[in-house]
This record gives C-alpha cells, structure tokens and sequence, in this order.
C-alpha cells in the first residue's frame, strides 16, 4: 500500500499544529521574554497551513520546486524577526527541528504497519525539512548580519563627533583607523562645521589613532588641504612620540603642516593666533 | 640561525581585514616585551605592507612569527601574494614612487621601519615580502 503523505499530512494538519506547539512549548530554553505563547501559536499555524496547502505527492522529492516558494517566505520573515529579537541560533534552529520531529512523529503513529513505507515517507520528510532549516539559517544569519551593519553605521556616525571648543576653533578628535570611507565622513562634517560655525582653526586629534601609515598620513594631509581651501587653518595634534619616530622613518613629510603633541597646546596655540589671552583673575582678599 | 617558535598564519582579503591583522600582531609584539616605540614601526610597516597587497594583488597570505636568534626574539611577518608581481624593484622601492596615485612611501618607508627586509618577485606570479623585527633592535 502506499501512502500518500501528502494527504496524510492535510487529514493531520489539527495534531501537527498541536504536536509542534507542544515540541516548542516543552523546549528547556523557551524564551517567553521574547515571544508570546499566541505568536508562536500564530507563526506555527501560519507555517503548517502553508507547507500543507503547497505539498503534494509530487513535489515532495523537489525541495527546490516553486511551489515552496511561499513557505520559504513564511519561514525567512520569521527567522529574520527573531534574529532582530535578538534569539540564539539554537532557539531558531529548534523552531524549525520541532516541526520535522512532529511531522517524523504523526507518520510513525500513521503509518505503524507498514515498516517500507514509513522508512520511505521518513527520508523524504527528512530531506525537504533539511532544505527548509538551511533556508532558516541563511536568514538568521543575514539578519544578524544586518544588525551588525547597522552598528557599524551608528559607530562611523558616533566617532566623528565636530565640537566647538571656543568661538572660531574646531576640535575632532579621531579615534581608531581612518580608512577611506571615515576619512570621507570626517572631511565632511568638519568642512560643513566649518560653514556653519564661520570657524577659522580647525584641530585634528589624533591621539586616538593607534598607528600612522602613509594611507593614513595621506587622508590627514587631504583633510588640512580641503580645510585650507575653506579658509581655515588645521592643526594636527596627539602626535604621540612613537607615533613621531614612526612618521620620520616612514618618510613622511608632515612639515608644512602645524603639528602639537597634545590638543591642550594646540588649544593655546589657538588662542595665539587668534589673539586670544586666557588669564588667571587675581583672587581678592577679604578685607 | 633563526629559530621559529610560534607561527599563525592569516587571509588577507578584505580592507576589514587589516585592523584584526594589525592587533595580531601587536599582541606577538607585546608577548616578546617589544618597546612600544618598535612595536608602533612595527604594526606600520605591517599595515603598509598589507595595504600593499591588498591594492595590487587583491590579497593574500600573511604570515605572523615570533622568531629568535641567540638571545634576540623578534616578530618575523611574511606576505605573499599572487598578484601581477613588481617588473622592476629598484624602482618600487624609491621614495616616492608610486603606481596609483599614494604617497609612494610603503614598500621603502616599510624598509625604514624594520631590522631586516627582504622582497622576492616574479612577474606573473606574484610578490613575496619578508621582515623581521628585534624586540630590543
């Protein structure tokens, strides 16, 4: 006799639902925190209705066939949800593996007779569920994969802070590697700072940098150049004295430009050219 | 004779790449008690070095050792790639002189910056840079 799994499955679809939810329910690490026992209710209902309608005897062998399509759907939203949530590999991949044991499950209780058959209806249940958790991974992982590059984002935004440390100076201090794409940001907001604030000295910090190489030196020297042709003076302080005897050996040529060792005299040099006079205000005595 | 004693090796392929490469090796550095002026020539011609690779060979192996000889230990770096290799290398390592449009100062600011230097390449077949810093050199 053989078994149309399909049908089976269709004639089943009540106690699958409720086989998988018992699975998840009674998983160790179910996270409650995280989701209610109505959405995984709900996503559980939406998925099995989906894989039920779509499978028939046919293309139960094609894990690749477009009738998936839809369930691969079903499937990707839901993990790159909870990938965003912020659910472990394991808690996704155990989402998808309760399915397949429920499923193994029903046709073990269904087809109990017949040893040939069910071996067979196992293997192809196996192979298409496998599909789907690749299907499952692939989408976890790009969705964190996304959450990653929206950090890496919100760091280049954070970390090239423009501040006004007096009126007409300009600090920003850099801190990691300055690759091309942050030199790009950095050369933008102090340019437009530069606008906006009718600055005239612009203070360029590198104490944070851990090395200078000369695709480094040759982003600063275009930053003072573009800072130049604004008007504005640049001046490069934070030059740590490994960081001086690195430069020299490099054979880098940083002589037209105004260096300091820390931000505090390019500060006072600041306030020199300037004209600028910071005064200590002679304490009065009590009389 | 040179003494290898710990060797890790890395890919090189991405520009992303070059910062974990660079901490790499500032931790061997920092493991053989390397002054922190050596460590800083170090982790540059490093990071020249890689760049190197990455622009004209599109990538490649780079090799992080910590070498001895007698009572020195030093960080050996080796970078190979299979680029289009350097046709005349007097040349490349004249200050200044660049294919693209750089400062021109990496392979002969990276020379400046290490204890030994050696370059081997063939055209077609790629490009082989080996360095080695003392610790107390």
């Amino acid at each position: 006799m053989v078994y149309d799994i399909s049908k089976l499955l269709q004639k089943k679809k009540k106690s699958i639902i409720e086989l998988w939810i018992k699975n998840q329910l009674s998983e160790a690490g179910l996270r409650e925190d995280l989701i209610s026992n109505e959405e995984i209710r709900q996503q559980s209902e939406e998925l099995v209705d989906s894989l039920v309608n779509n499978l028939t005897q046919e293309n139960i062998t094609e894990v690749n066939s477009p009738d998936f399509d839809d369930v691969k759907d079903i499937l990707s939203g839901i993990s790159i949800t909870r990938a965003r949530q912020g659910f472990s590999p394991r808690e996704t991949g155990a989402f998808i593996f309760g399915l397949k044991n429920a499923l193994l499950e029903l046709l073990q209780q269904e087809i109990k007779d017949d040893k040939e058959s069910l071996y067979e209806a196992t293997i192809k249940i196996n192979r298409l569920l496998d599909s789907f958790s690749i299907v499952t991974f692939e989408t976890f992982i790009k969705g964190r994969e996304e959450v990653i590059i929206r950090q890496t984002d919100e760091i280049t935004e954070i970390s090239t802070p423009v501040i006004r440390v007096w009126d007409g100076i300009l600090a920003l201090p850099i801190i990691g590697t300055l690759d091309s794409a942050r030199t790009q940001v950095v050369m933008e907001n102090l340019l437009q700072e530069i606008v906006e604030t009718g600055s005239s000295i612009a203070i360029l910090d590198i104490s944070g940098v851990p090395a200078v190489d000369s695709l480094i030196a040759q982003h600063l020297i275009k930053t003072v150049s573009a800072t130049r042709l604004m008007g504005a003076e640049c001046i490069i302080s934070g030059i740590r004295p490994e960081i001086a005897q690195t430069i020299v050996h490099l054979g880098i040529d940083l002589s037209n430009i105004i260096t300091k060792s820390t931000l505090a005299s390019a500060l006072k040099f600041s306030f020199q050219s300037l004209k600028l006079e910071v005064k200590r205000i002679p304490v009065k005595t009590a009389q | 004779m040179i003494i290898t004693l710990f060797k890790v090796s890395m890919r090189i392929e991405r520009d992303q790449d070059v910062v974990p490469f660079r901490n790499r090796v500032k931790e061997y550095a920092v493991k053989i008690k390397m002054g922190i002026v050596n460590q800083t020539k170090l982790i540059t011609a490093a990071s020249e070095l890689v760049r190197n690779m990455l622009k004209y060979a599109k990538g490649g192996e780079a090799l992080i050792e910590i070498v001895t000889q007698g009572r020195y230990n030093g960080v050996r770096l080796s970078f190979k790639d299979q680029g289009s290799g350097i046709s005349d290398i007097d040349l490349a390592m004249k200050d200044g002189y660049s294919t693209e449009k750089s400062l021109g100062l990496g392979l002969p600011g990276a020379k400046r910056l290490v204890d030994d230097f050696n370059i081997i390449s063939n055209v077609g077949h790629g490009t082989t840079v080996v360095v080695i810093k003392w610790a107390n050199g």
